[in-house]
């Protein structure tokens, strides 16, 4: 009795019955309208039913609008933060070496050296500010790692097929770039393939440069790793299946194995090209 | 039930100049409706629907407790919904869950869970007990397993109406040894009465109607 999901819950108010739908769990089912009736929760079986479906439909509702609100655009914010804490770490870093660099003689270059002078003790008034500045550097550094391990934990619920098809990275990339995953899902793969790329696509409408071939998806090792000749190829293929996956993450959400399967054998033909030598 | 196998509250009727499954109930996805309320159940896109329509013998007779896992948008567990009694959907992806809403806010015995069918923990404190017919169509690797742990939910001489999708499973593999996979899984805990293969309806998709053990 206990576990059931009106235990506790107020007959007059399906939010109360709604919260321990969502949170609640039992061991095993029972014979929960009865239970109901016994215990005073419902009037009668049809009352029961009436209370049970106000609740279920305010559960439902609750839960998609709480997940949705939480998934795609959580994504798109967390990717962006972790390029910006990137970025600056990476300029604090080069005030942070060029000044250590007057106040020490052994500072390593880069991030690195980042990290050691925020291990120092500082001993005069002007080692303490470089320690100190150093220290802002690595936290910022150390918040970029945890934004990509937020990423990382969080794209496969979000969008299956793509995290397991682009890594979750790049999938909260594209969906940043095209605004949402409905955005993604909606958008045709040769929109896909060159997201990232606006500059090099304008320049292309203009009439002063070729059509790019890649956007962001560049990073992906299906088309940095396709020898030049046959990136535009793969490039495409990537897209048109990446557009695929977002489909049916946004519509469905479903795991569809064979999509990956076929993208795999596609790439594996792309590649073979290669490998034939022919140019 | 009715002579022609089918339960109460499914009829054949003329749509467009075709006879097709139909139900009686609020239009969903904008499926052709008749004047008297009845709508066309469009078997190529409703496993469940592809059963009736093939003549499995489901043990459906209407007004039944169904658990149906696997709801998606709702249209399937719409027309289950129309001739049945209290229907309890359950659907993991959120997105598919806002249409279920949608579709169960038009309709007094159907119930939305946003769950996970391979947990039944975290929904046996709002399904009852003693379903008469567990309705089963997830695409997820372990479909027997998700039958099995589900089997708590179902009276014992309630039904199980599965379809098991052969590419969720296993791509690579041959559907045939798939489904027999999928059949010897089931044993354990189900007696198998009646399989079919939905292909005229559903690629590589079997039907399966089985009892508890």
């Amino acid at each position: 009795m206990t576990d059931a999901w009106f235990a506790d819950a107020n007959p007059e108010d399906p939010a109360s019955g709604a919260h321990r739908i969502r949170e609640g769990h039992a061991d095993a089912p029972a014979d929960w309208p009865a239970v109901a009736v016994e215990s005073g929760f419902a009037d009668d079986e049809a009352n029961y039913y009436e209370k049970l479906r106000a609740a279920t439909l305010t559960a439902a509702r609750d839960a998609v609008a709480e997940r949705e609100r939480a998934d795609d655009l959580q994504l798109a914010h967390a990717v962006r933060s972790m390029d910006d804490a990137e970025r600056t770490a990476n300029e604090l870093a080069e005030r942070v070496v060029e000044w250590a660099g007057t106040l020490y003689e052994d500072v390593p270059r880069g991030l690195d050296g980042v990290r050691d002078i925020a291990a120092r003790d500082p001993t005069t008034a002007g080692e303490e500010r470089v320690v100190s500045y150093a220290t802002r550097a690595v936290d910022l550094l150390d918040e970029r790692d945890d934004l990509r391990t937020f990423i990382e934990e969080r794209a496969p619920d979000v969008a299956p097929n793509l995290s397991e098809m682009a890594g979750p990275v790049l999938t909260a990339r594209l969906i940043s770039l095209a605004g949402s995953l409905e955005r993604l899902a909606k958008a045709p793969s040769g929109t896909v393939q060159v997201l990232g790329a606006e500059d090099a696509l304008f320049a292309h409408l203009k009439g002063r440069a070729s059509s790019p071939k890649h956007g962001v998806i560049f990073t992906h090792e299906y088309v940095r790793g396709t020898r030049p000749q046959d990136r535009g190829s793969a490039a495409r293929a990537f897209a048109g299946k990446l557009s695929i996956a977002a489909r049916i993450d946004y519509y469905s959400g479903d795991y569809r194995p064979e999509i990956h399967t076929e993208l795999a054998e596609r790439m594996a033909t792309i590649r073979a090209r290669a490998e034939e030598g022919d140019e | 039930m009715s002579d022609d196998g089918l339960p109460t509250g499914v009829e054949r009727r003329t749509f467009d100049g075709r006879e097709r499954l139909s139900t009686q109930g609020p239009t969903v996805y904008g499926e052709p409706a008749d004047a008297d309320g009845w709508r066309a159940w469009d078997a190529s896109r409703s496993k469940l629907g592809g059963m009736l329509e093939l003549g499995m013998d489901t043990g459906l007779v209407g007004g039944e407790t169904v658990l149906y896992l696997g709801a998606a948008a709702g249209t399937t567990v719409s027309h289950v919904s129309d001739f049945a009694g209290p229907t309890y959907a359950v659907e993991f992806a959120p997105r598919p869950v806002r249409d279920l809403v949608g579709v169960a806010e038009d309709r007094d015995n159907l119930f939305p869970l946003l769950k996970d069918a391979r947990d039944p923990e975290s929904y046996a404190h709002v399904v009852e007990s003693d379903v008469d017919c567990l309705v089963m169509d997830v695409a997820t690797r372990g479909q027997a397993t998700v039958a099995i742990r589900n089997r708590q939910f179902l009276a014992d001489d309630g039904r199980l109406l599965m379809a098991v999708k052969a590419r969720s499973e296993d791509v690579t593999a041959d559907p045939d040894d798939v489904f027999d996979e999928v059949l010897a899984d089931l044993e354990s805990a189900y007696e198998i009465l009646e399989t079919a293969r939905l292909d005229r309806f559903h690629a590589d998709h079997l039907g399966i109607v089985a009892r508890p053990k």
